[in-house]
């Protein structure tokens, strides 16, 4: 019985993603991002035809890097917009009257919108990222060494971050839940440059603002792996062993107790949502 | 064991089936304002139950509690016989809410799909079809919520309510959406409901629809349940005026005698229990004449269910100062 309640919601979940205008603005920004990397990319390779190969690599596997930042900002604004009003939104329309009242569990109908978000939001990331490993390789030549792993990790930043979104729309109004959403997001991105400074400057208490802001809230971590599955391997042996850290390099892949920790997080706070959403009175 | 489980089991088969709705005991406050406090009634199997009272009485609050949408401060909640803690409590039952609002990216046939899924009932695509025919938007099936009118989301609203074959049936302000012939065709819908036995507790401020329809009323005002009823129990009373001259003390004494009796100038005002009106009438209007009373009117009357509620509301307020 729940279990059909969870597909059923997943399934309505993708035919709202689907038919909703959220999915027309994504795909039109993320083509406009295709193209202008596919220019950018065309003008490294025809300004700088003195490079070697090694150096022309080097470039390519950094201004990737920083593309994939743009697509992941995009995925967490998508995201963090479309889980906000799909639950907050419902309650306050009266739109989730009629579906609550339905023999189902309140935590089923929760799950079910989740998982369905989650199939929207890291086939967004997965698609968008592989269209733009092929526009890469065809302009300058450069694949990533892991580019599997990579983009499971920018659909697991997605699911953190549509997460937090569906946990703060049970409490707060659609927008509001939004924005908070993606303001927490920049913030730890913003904390993990901090801490990388402070570990520049051999600076452990500013260091640990990165750390703690990464087992806070785990999209930066889940990022800064991400990127470190992009990026060529000798990328770090340039820049990152001689000038310390860069806020466009990964400087190593995550470990699996941080990975772990992403899971037990995710658990922790769908927990939490579907905690505050079963006390709510509609 | 297992004989004896089969025993039990046959022991309830032969219990008459348990209410569609029994409530006791429930209160909600939100804040310091109290909504509902110790509101307990019963809607039995294939009943049509009225849910009245004036803005603000609770009535939609109540409702919610039921359907287990809000979550009540104490009492408790029987569905079908089943406690509304149960989600599985809910599953023949059918519910149009006050705030109607469809997933406007669906079509309405799209909808009814997933209310019978949600329902976990198997609803083949006819049946479907006819419920939306039901309500009058046959020639809508494949088109989009979202260009709905207020009246068609309402109409749309009842088709969720009655598709996945309810025993029970919730409607908060089922017409207040809708045009006088929108408001026939509910009135409609009732009665067929309670042709086919399906039971019904029906919100609504139209009075003359809760009176044409339901068999029993329940009264809420400021959260109590103020009086409720059977509508011969509730509109029990008749009335009798009278237009007379030449009244002495005794003629007076004679009809204070067979009910309540309001003078108003010449005109008399009598109210008389129903069962026994047809039998005072005749024998009052002979004891009169012969008291010398001269008798130029005589009006039977009824006391709609409109002037007994603003009664009871008005003998609530009083009370309460």
């Amino acid at each position: 019985m729940p279990l059909r309640t969870v597909l059923t919601m997943a399934a309505l979940t993708i035919h709202e993603s689907a038919r909703r205008r959220v999915l027309r603005a994504i795909v039109a920004m993320t083509l406009v991002l295709l193209a202008l990397s596919a220019f950018g990319f065309s003008r490294i390779d025809a300004e700088f035809s003195g490079l070697t190969s090694g150096e022309a690599r080097l470039v390519a596997s950094v201004v990737l890097n920083l593309i994939m930042f743009g697509l992941s900002l995009i995925a967490a604004l998508g995201t963090a917009f479309l889980a906000g009003p799909t639950l907050a939104g419902e309650i306050e329309s009266g739109m989730a009257l009629s579906v609550l009242a339905r023999p189902v569990a309140r935590w089923a109908v929760l799950v079910g919108k989740w998982l369905g978000l989650i199939v929207f939001g890291s086939g967004f990331v997965v698609l968008a990222g592989a269209a733009h490993f092929v526009v890469v390789w065809a302009t300058v030549g450069y694949w990533p060494p892991d580019p599997v792993t990579g983009l499971g990790l920018l659909a697991a930043q997605t699911t953190v971050l549509l997460t937090l979104g569906l946990v703060l729309s049970t409490i707060i109004s659609p927008m509001a839940s939004g924005i908070v959403a993606v303001g927490l997001f920049g913030a730890t991105w913003i904390a993990g440059i901090v801490g990388t400074i402070g570990e520049l400057l051999d600076n452990d208490g500013v260091a640990r603002v990165g750390v703690v802001s990464r087992i806070l809230l785990p999209t930066d971590g889940l990022w800064r792996g991400a990127m470190h599955a992009f990026q060529d391997p000798t990328v770090l042996a340039v820049y990152g062993a001689g000038e310390g850290p860069h806020p466009f390099l990964g400087q190593s892949s995550l470990t699996l107790a941080y990975l772990g920790w992403v899971l037990v997080w995710v658990m922790l706070l769908l927990g939490l949502a579907s905690v505050f959403f079963r006390r709510r009175d509609l | 064991m297992t004989a004896s489980l089969e025993a039990a089991e046959r022991l309830l088969e032969h219990l008459p089936p348990s209410p569609a709705v029994w409530c006791s005991g429930l209160r909600k406050r939100y804040g310091r304002q109290s909504a509902v406090d110790d509101v307990g009634f019963t809607v039995g199997r294939g009943e049509v139950v009225g849910l009245l009272g004036p803005n603000g009485a609770g009535k939609t609050s109540v409702i919610k509690i039921l359907l287990g949408l809000v979550r009540p401060d104490a009492g408790e909640v029987l569905l079908l016989g089943r406690p509304a803690q149960e989600p599985v409590s809910r599953a023949r039952v059918g519910y149009l809410p006050e705030l109607f609002r469809y997933q406007p990216w669906l079509t309405a046939a799209e909808v009814l799909r997933l209310h019978v899924r949600l329902a976990g009932v198997q609803v083949p695509e006819e049946e479907r079809r006819a419920a939306l025919a039901v309500v009058g938007l046959a020639d809508r099936v494949d088109d989009r919520v979202g260009g709905f009118s207020k009246g068609m989301q309402q109409r749309l609203g009842l088709a969720v309510a009655l598709v996945a074959r309810p025993e029970l049936v919730v409607l908060d302000e089922p017409t207040s959406a809708l045009d006088p012939i929108g408001r026939a065709d509910v009135r409609d819908l009732l009665l067929s409901l309670k042709d086919r036995g399906v039971a019904v507790l029906l919100n609504s401020h139209l009075i003359g629809e809760v009176e044409r329809v339901c068999d029993r009323v329940v009264i809420l005002d400021k959260g109590r349940v103020a009086a409720s009823g059977s509508m011969a129990e509730l509109l029990g009373q008749r009335e009798l005026r009278l237009r007379l001259e030449g009244v002495g003390p005794d003629a007076e004494a004679q009809m204070a005698a067979a009910g309540r009796l309001i003078r108003s100038g010449d005109w008399f005002t009598i109210g008389l229990p129903a069962d026994e009106a047809a039998s005072i009438v005749p024998d009052l209007v002979r004891d009169l004449v012969a008291l010398g009373v001269r008798v130029h009117a005589v009006e039977p009357g009824r006391i709609s269910l409109e002037e007994r509620l603003l009664d009871i509301l008005r003998a609530g307020s009083g009370g309460a100062r």
